[in-house]
């Protein structure tokens, strides 16, 4: 692209096409809390597995109805933060946040998936490849 | 607040499953989300993560207004291997403004679908480009469309500057069988770049 090509268009309208969506504001449910306040940014394939304690009713009155149905979407299934976002139609950074929160008051805690820069360990590739295999 | 799970006492401690994950790069419209489709056992889901203007997933809204910010789509699904094995597939555009979202989704993943239409190979370049640079075990998938005239892989091949160890295939992103090939022939590719002492016995 050329320099006068950059400036013909308008940085805010670029955004705006097939492949991005509407502007959202959902931030108000983290009561502006972010993910960068919480520890981590929490990988998309982190799985959430809730703790012994989450089965304790009325542990904790100042969680909101979302934080409650994390909880109980992953007490049928351990479930990743990217299909959280997806069925709680929430973006992936609000769902890090409510998570964070579960995680602090020990209702959840979180799987590590293979650290940033190492692949999986060999033996597991082939389990992958039979798995495929075996779809 | 409760949880409603009355029954829960004798539960069993969930299995935590290992997860992994392969991504699907490609062109808009070139069948990501089709691929994903086909061989995962979720509709495939879309999540969403909040763009500033500069193009980079927000921390702090705080003060952001409104028009300076929006969202990109990701879509994703689901194959569980075994009860302790869950793959997942993450495509989104291939496109030089969405790089960050790969740089994410980059980390720790297994390895790598470029999908290509031969009527649109320039599409693929940018995707190409970052895998190559990055190390990340790909595979590029010619998704044959109708209508679309069929080149000789090794003409496809020179068009995309392919190393020689790359392996690209055919495939019709609708087709599970197809998209297993796929899947199997990327991580084949990953255990041969997992190091030489691991790479397969010369026969
Ligand atoms: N004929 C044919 N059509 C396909 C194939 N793969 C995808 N399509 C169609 O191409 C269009 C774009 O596919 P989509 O998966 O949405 O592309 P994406 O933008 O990369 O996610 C859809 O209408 C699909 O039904 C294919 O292998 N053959
Ligand atoms: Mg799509």
């Amino acid at each position: 692209m050329t320099e006068a090509d950059q400036s013909r268009e308008a940085p805010a309208a670029r955004w705006f096409d097939d492949e991005a969506g509407p502007v959202v504001r959902p931030y108000a449910m983290t009561r502006g809390r972010t993910s960068a306040a919480t520890r981590h940014r929490l990988d998309l394939i982190a799985l959430v597995v809730p703790e012994p304690a989450a089965d304790d009713p009325g542990r904790d009155q100042t969680l909101s109805p979302e934080h409650v149905e994390i909880v109980e979407r992953c007490s049928e299934q351990p479930q990743s933060i990217a299909e959280l976002a997806a069925g709680l139609d929430l973006p992936v950074g609000v769902v890090r946040v409510l998570v964070g929160d579960l995680v602090d008051d020990e209702l959840v805690h979180v799987t590590r998936p293979v650290p940033p820069a190492e692949l999986p360990d060999v033996s597991i590739l082939r389990e992958v490849i039979n798995g495929l295999r075996a779809l | 607040m409760a949880f409603g799970r009355s029954s829960s006492s004798r539960r069993q401690p969930p299995v935590e499953p290992v997860t992994l994950k392969i991504l699907v790069a490609g062109g808009f419209g070139v069948g990501k989300t089709t691929l994903v489709g086909s061989v995962s056992e979720i509709r495939p889901l879309r999540t969403e993560e909040i763009l500033s203007e500069a193009g980079r997933p927000v921390d702090d809204l705080h003060g952001v207004e409104a028009k300076s910010t929006t969202t990109v789509a990701m879509d994703f699904g689901r194959i569980t291997l075994r009860e302790d094995l869950v793959l997942y597939l993450f495509g989104t555009p291939g496109q030089d403004r969405f790089w960050f979202l790969w740089d994410e989704l980059a980390q720790g993943a297994l390895g790598a679908v470029v999908l290509a239409d031969t009527r649109r190979l320039e599409d693929s370049f940018a995707a190409i480009d970052y895998f190559e640079r990055r190390g990340i075990p790909f595979t590029v998938a010619v998704n044959c469309f109708e209508g679309a005239r069929r080149y000789p892989p090794e003409a496809v091949r020179g068009a995309l500057d392919l190393d020689p160890e790359v392996e690209l295939v055919l495939c019709d992103a609708r087709d599970r069988e197809s998209v297993k090939n796929v899947l199997v022939a990327v991580v084949e590719h990953a255990l041969v770049l997992a190091g030489p002492d691991r790479a397969p016995v010369p026969g």
